[in-house]
């Protein structure tokens, strides 16, 4: 008898998600990134869906939990060409009643976007990792899920602190991406005590497939340092100086031993599940877009799964909560800093088939969070979104 | 001469004193694609084992004849035969098995599908697919209740636990517990399950008649970063006297008063602490060291961790055959 009355309870359960009452919650992505010109490095081609196929995967991942609690997901995308197109795709969905977004657009759209977004909508960043984002031009509503460039170049400092190559030869592309990274770097040199012998912007114009082996020794030419270190965000001349460079030093930075967001060669945590989930997906490797705008559509889910409501106040409530936490496949849970917005993460620093190190390292020390030893901490941003 | 005949006659004062071979502990080694074979009464390693890619979970037959080992790379379980230590046989298991449980009947094995967020049940007597489950995304620990009433697998990304009628291999409760369960396990009388956490931070008990939580654990080591302590393997006590939970990169195991739920002390073991078994006489607890690649010996009446021994690359599942 017993055993009867709890099968009429499964099924009443089990009928529960498509009943006509299930949760539904719509997602936008919207995505616009500039083509970064002609590169000199154009050997390997980098996909043009990054981004959209990590959030196609999270709607999934989203769903899978979703169909056991009667809550249903839907992605809306756009992938577009110009800035103006993503402002519009972006307003559509706005005024089909979209309010939970995720934006994969330079820093500059990202903030004409907000100003029309209104009050009502919640956006998260998962592409621009400019650090004036983080510390001066933050919104209320506006959370990053991808790192800034000084949580790169923070872990790239650590590491070379904790090697004890504290000398570094700096080569700085041409673009506003290269000098930003460049600035976060130098920002980072100074926090961990390492000292750029040389400065040195790229201004060459060779074709340098054939001549990087003569210029880049001439190039690099200084007494001695520990390390080079490449600004080249865009991958333009970078690959050119591991091997090249006038004396025998490893090469890091955007080229040669790179932090990173992700990467297919991370592994641990469980992340293997995670890559070949996305493998199957996308047929192609997972990488640092895919995997922001992933944890974006993740932080949504996680926040809807424990509070069967999608309304965007609830959801920023719950995510700068202590009750919030994401497991996202980088060894630690991930939270949101309460002054900026931006998600706290671990960044690995990899070469191009394996994994180096992750950071943050042993030793450097934080009050609150290990991880807040990358990046802008609250005493150093101006921001309080939180009051 | 001398010595060897101070062996044979220590091992038969042995022999008179309980049964005659030594208790043996299997242990998984995830990147060595081998098990270790570890003699208790010795503590040395005395065997190892080549088997499929990737071994993690490992779990005897209720008759402990045999083993049965997740070959999580090869989508394959092996069958071991504990006497001749050969694999003899593999069964269906869907893909990427990671973790399963037997149920007390000896033939339901009930398997977690990582990559294709199903559970399996197979007959390992008939190696037929009995039931595929949907259960949420990256399905990791799998307990099956000692009554045989309830099997239940946690669910990674998804953060639940699915409580699956072993009747009808249909889930009739979910419930949402803290990020990255990973691993379930049931008190001797079947009352309490306790699930880890691992992101989480967290441990949760739950009572089996009513399907409730009715604590939640959560552990401070100190000295150690907070965001380290991530609960992973657990063990309980036949008498219900302790649980012991590993706790991943903290490198330490909390020793739990399984009534009062109260952290009584926590134990410095090897590298990122994975699974844990109790030896037969439930005097001591043996851990897996990812990292470090050894397994740790805790003595449990002097809480003390006695030995470390040395296994293959990223030791994953323990388990000790409490016959042999």
């Amino acid at each position: 008898m017993s055993f009867c009355r709890r099968l009429a309870a499964a099924s009443l359960i089990i009928s529960l998600p498509v009943s006509a009452q299930a949760l539904e919650a719509r997602i936008g992505y919207v995505q616009w990134v500039p083509d970064s010109g002609p590169v000199l490095s154009n050997v390997i081609p980098e996909p043009e869906d990054a981004g959209l196929r990590g959030a196609e995967l999270a709607i999934e991942d989203n769903r899978t939990t979703g169909k056991f609690l009667g809550q249903e997901y839907h992605l809306e995308s756009r992938i577009t060409d110009s800035e103006s197109s993503a402002l519009e795709a972006f307003e559509a969905m706005q005024q089909s009643g979209v309010d939970l977004f995720v934006v994969n657009a330079p820093a500059d759209t990202l903030k004409t976007m907000f100003n029309k977004a209104g009050e009502h909508t919640l956006v998260f960043n998962a592409g621009a990792k400019d650090d004036a984002l983080r510390t001066a031009d933050c919104q209320v509503n506006l959370l990053h899920s991808i790192p800034s460039y000084s949580m790169l170049t923070d872990a790239l400092g650590q590491w070379l602190n904790q090697r004890r190559w504290d000398e570094v030869f700096l080569i700085t592309g041409p673009t506003h991406a290269d000098k930003a990274w460049a600035n976060a770097f130098r920002r980072s040199a100074k926090r961990f005590g390492l000292e750029i012998v040389e400065d040195k912007p790229w201004t060459f114009e060779a074709d340098l497939r054939r001549t990087a082996s003569k210029e880049l020794p001439l190039f690099t030419q200084a007494d001695d340092y520990d390390a080079v270190v490449v600004a080249d965000v865009r991958g333009d001349f970078g690959e050119y100086v591991p091997f090249n460079t006038w004396l025998p030093r490893p090469v890091v930075g955007t080229q040669g031993m790179t932090p990173v967001t992700w990467h297919r060669v991370v592994e641990s945590w469980g992340a293997a599940q995670l890559q070949s989930r996305f493998q199957e997906l996308a047929g192609r490797d997972m990488n640092n877009e895919d995997y922001a705008a992933w944890a974006a559509i993740r932080s949504i889910g996680t926040a809807i799964t424990q509070l069967n409501t999608t309304a965007p106040a609830d959801i920023r409530s719950f995510l700068f909560s202590d009750k919030f936490q994401l497991a996202a496949f980088k060894g630690r849970k991930l939270t949101y800093r309460d002054w900026n917005g931006q998600l706290r993460q671990p960044i690995p620093l990899v070469h191009p088939r394996g994994v180096v190190a992750q950071a943050p390292f042993e030793g450097f020390l934080h009050p609150e969070s290990q991880m807040d030893t990358l990046g802008y901490d609250r005493p150093e941003s101006q921001c309080r979104i939180n009051g | 001469m001398h010595t060897l005949l101070k062996h044979t006659v220590l091992a038969t004062m042995i022999g008179l004193s309980g049964p005659a071979m030594a208790s043996m502990a299997y242990v998984s080694n995830e990147k060595d694609n081998t098990l270790s074979i570890i003699d208790t009464n010795t503590r040395e390693v005395v065997d190892t084992i080549d088997v499929g890619q990737r071994p993690r979970g490992i779990l005897l037959s209720k008759d402990h004849t045999k083993l049965y080992i997740c070959a999580s790379d090869d989508d394959t379980v092996q069958i071991m035969d504990l006497a001749t230590r050969k694999i003899i046989d593999t069964l269906p298991s869907g893909e990427d098995p990671e973790q399963f449980a037997l149920h007390p009947n000896n033939k339901h094995l009930y398997i977690s599908n990582e990559d294709d967020a199903i559970v399996t049940v197979v007959d390992v007597s008939t190696k037929e697919v009995l039931a595929q489950i949907d259960v949420g995304v990256e399905p990791e620990g799998m307990a099956v209740s000692p009554d045989g009433k309830w099997a239940v697998n946690t669910s990674e990304t998804t953060s639940m636990l699915h409580w699956i009628n072993t009747e009808t291999f249909e889930i009739e409760k979910n419930i949402v517990v803290g990020q990255r369960p990973r691993h379930v396990e049931f008190s001797k009388d079947s009352k309490v399950a306790w699930a880890s956490a691992e992101i989480g931070g967290t441990v949760h008990i739950i009572d089996v008649d009513n399907l409730e939580q009715i604590h939640e654990m959560t552990f401070k080591v100190p000295g150690v970063n907070q965001d380290r302590v991530q609960p992973v393997g657990i063990e309980l006590t036949s008498d219900g006297k302790y649980a012991f939970v590993a706790l991943g990169p903290s490198n330490h195991v909390a020793v739990v008063d399984a009534k009062t739920y109260e952290v009584l002390d926590y134990l410095l073991v090897g590298a990122r602490v994975w699974q844990l078994d109790l030896d037969k006489d439930e005097k001591h607890l043996y851990t897996t060291n990812g990292v470090s690649g050894d397994v740790s010996i805790i003595d449990i009446e002097d809480m003390k961790v006695v030995k470390s021994i040395k296994v293959g690359r990223y030791p994953w599942g323990v388990v000790i055959d409490p016959t042999s």
